[in-house]
């Protein structure tokens, strides 16, 4: 059995036949973790530095003098890494004074602080599948991004109080502004907003819970939302699913989900559970956390130090040396902030190459987690997951990398 | 997906018997059920002026006719399948012969499990536990309602 790192997911079931190192066959691998295994043999990055193509330990020499020289490094990524090499980049980062940052930091940030420090309930995906009656997916779409989720967790299957599975013991709710593959299974659940219309549904809702008429002119909607609060009130365990969507079209406004979730846990019992993409974001905020009180957006520049002028999407004014772990940080930015990134020198550590590690001055090449390199991460739930490599590679794990660098800075 | 009044309409609607049905509408019911073959209708192929319609129920039951769709009828569409998952823990089938693994949501850990995911995508196998086989055959679409590809039809 091996562990995919596709999503954060991490699905242990998953059996391979590999024939002469490569893979050939898979079993219950979906259809995104397949195109990570496949990609085992595609577009792999070679150490370099300046394009030229260097030995391993040249590339990491090189990393450490750059990373060691900055006046102001900054070290991003992390959400892709295992726990493991988490911990040994943030004691990276205290070395050199460094600020670290990772993904959640423009994504799930927000909603996995509230979740790790308790202020929102939370259960694991096991809890889900065994008790949980009302799912919620909110401007998340598990189909196309945490495809096992519905099978092996939150609808389909059957659990110990669901024993008839979702049929007769589920019901699902997706409130969307699309109609995203998982709308198309949970038809008579789907909630359709306009865009940047969550707040107004959050109203209307915390309306129809207290009993009153939701402000909202579409009767149809009305009466549907007044429904909802009746569905919602009887569960016996409800879990909501939020996903970016709802985080992006909330924005500043994010804050506005707590009365929600209180209201909700006056009249039931609802659980949160962040729709984390990335496989180890949580094991990355979870480390931090224990370790600086933060979450994210930490300088260790002067004792430790957190705020908004950390984050990456900041960071980046003032940082004269970045490194790039498991993430193509220029796609995912905006472009007039990958410009700014595109001009600073840049160390990129990654099993691909991408447009980051196109435009590092340094690129290092690392093992695939979960098929090359063992190690362990924690599932979107928080459960610790723990894998081993079942693939003979050349390439070092991150952990490996980063120690390294970590005795040649 | 093709019913008994499309393909009927296609028929000579002569009722012949030549095919050993007592009516065409029989013989269409046949054709839909893979008992016969469109060459066991002998006017239809043999008289000039149902050339048209040979062409078009031809075309209605390519997929029916096709390896790719099982004794069932399915077809699978693997280039709409996500791996997901949810028509093999949905398959009451695969959840009757299969308790300590699809039932649960994990991957078939029976050899009795009628669909599985392999290589990222859905794929068919032991297709006589399928409640659409045989003879008793019972309607269940389970496997269809539960795919956000729309990846699964039957025929
Ligand atoms: S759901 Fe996620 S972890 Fe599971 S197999 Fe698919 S990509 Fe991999
Ligand atoms: S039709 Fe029913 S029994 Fe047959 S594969 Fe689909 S879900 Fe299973
Ligand atoms: S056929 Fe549909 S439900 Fe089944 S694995 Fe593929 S996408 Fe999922």
């Amino acid at each position: 059995m091996a562990v995919c790192t596709g999503c954060s997911l991490l699905c242990d079931d998953i059996e391979l036949e590999c024939d002469d190192g490569k893979i050939s066959l898979t079993k219950n691998l979906c259809r995104k973790g397949e195109g990570r295994y496949r990609s085992l043999r595609e577009d792999r990055l070679v150490p370099a530095v300046d394009g030229v193509k260097v030995s391993f330990d040249e590339a990491i020499s090189k990393a450490a003098e750059m990373l060691g020289d900055a006046e102001n490094p900054l070290l991003f990524g992390w959400s892709n890494s295992t726990l493991e090499a988490q911990r040994i980049g943030i004691d990276l980062a205290k070395k050199l004074g460094a600020t670290i940052d990772d993904t959640s930091s423009f994504c799930q940030g927000y909603l996995m602080e509230k979740v790790l420090r308790g202020e929102y309930p939370t259960c694991t995906l096991d809890e889900v599948r065994n008790f949980a009656d009302v799912l919620i997916y909110w401007g998340s779409d598990p189909s196309s991004s945490q495809p096992r989720h519905m099978s092996r967790f939150s609808y389909f299957p059957r659990g110990e109080k669901r024993q008839r599975g979702y049929e007769e013991d589920r019901t699902a709710i997706a409130i969307d502004v699309r109609k995203s593959p998982t709308v198309v299974i949970t038809a008579d659940g789907f909630f359709r907003i306009p865009p940047g219309g969550d707040a107004e549904f959050i109203e209307a809702l915390l309306a129809a819970l207290g009993g009153k008429m939701p402000k909202v002119k579409d009767k149809k909607m009305k009466k549907k939302i007044l429904k909802l609060g009746s569905t919602l009130r009887k569960a016996e365990f409800g879990v909501i699913f939020p996903g970016l969507g709802l985080i992006y079209s909330l924005k500043d406004e994010i804050d506005k989900l707590t009365p929600l979730i209180t209201r909700l846990n006056e009249v039931a019992s609802y659980k949160l559970i962040p729709m984390v993409g990335h496989y180890n974001m949580r094991g990355f905020n979870q480390t931090l956390l224990e370790e600086t009180g933060h979450i994210n957006r930490v300088s260790f520049k002067d004792g430790v130090e957190h705020g908004p002028q950390f984050a990456v999407t900041e960071a980046v004014n003032d940082c004269d040396a970045l490194m790039v772990i498991g993430s193509d940080l220029i796609s995912a930015l905006p472009a007039a902030i990958s410009r700014k990134v595109a001009r600073i020198p840049t160390v990129a550590i990654d099993p691909h190459r991408n447009l980051t590690t196109d435009m590092a001055r340094v690129t290092i090449p690392s093992a695939l987690s979960g098929l090359e390199a063992g190690g362990s991460a924690l599932r979107m739930d928080g459960v610790k997951i723990e894998f081993e490599p079942v693939i003979e590679s050349g390439y070092r794990s991150d952990a490996e990398i980063l120690s390294r660098i970590m005795e040649a800075v | 997906m093709a019913n008994v009044m499309e393909v009927y309409q296609l028929l000579p609607k002569t009722n012949c018997k030549e095919c050993g049905y007592p009516t065409c509408m029989a013989f269409a019911v046949a054709l839909l059920g893979k008992e016969k073959i469109i060459e066991d209708c002998p006017p239809l192929i043999e008289n000039p002026k149902y050339e048209k319609k040979l062409e078009k129920l031809r075309e209605l039951l390519a997929p029916l006719m096709s390896a790719d769709a099982t004794e069932t009828g399915m077809i699978i569409h693997t280039d709409k399948c996500y791996g997901c998952g949810n028509c093999v823990v949905a398959c009451p089938v695969n959840v009757a012969n299969d308790p300590k693994g699809t039932a649960l949501g994990f991957g078939p850990k029976s050899g009795r499990a009628i669909l599985m995911v392999e290589d990222g995508v859905i794929k068919c196998v032991n297709v006589e536990e399928c409640r659409r086989f045989g003879p008793e055959k019972i309607l269940c679409n389970a496997c269809v309602v539960t795919c956000p590809g729309r990846a699964i039809e039957f025929i």
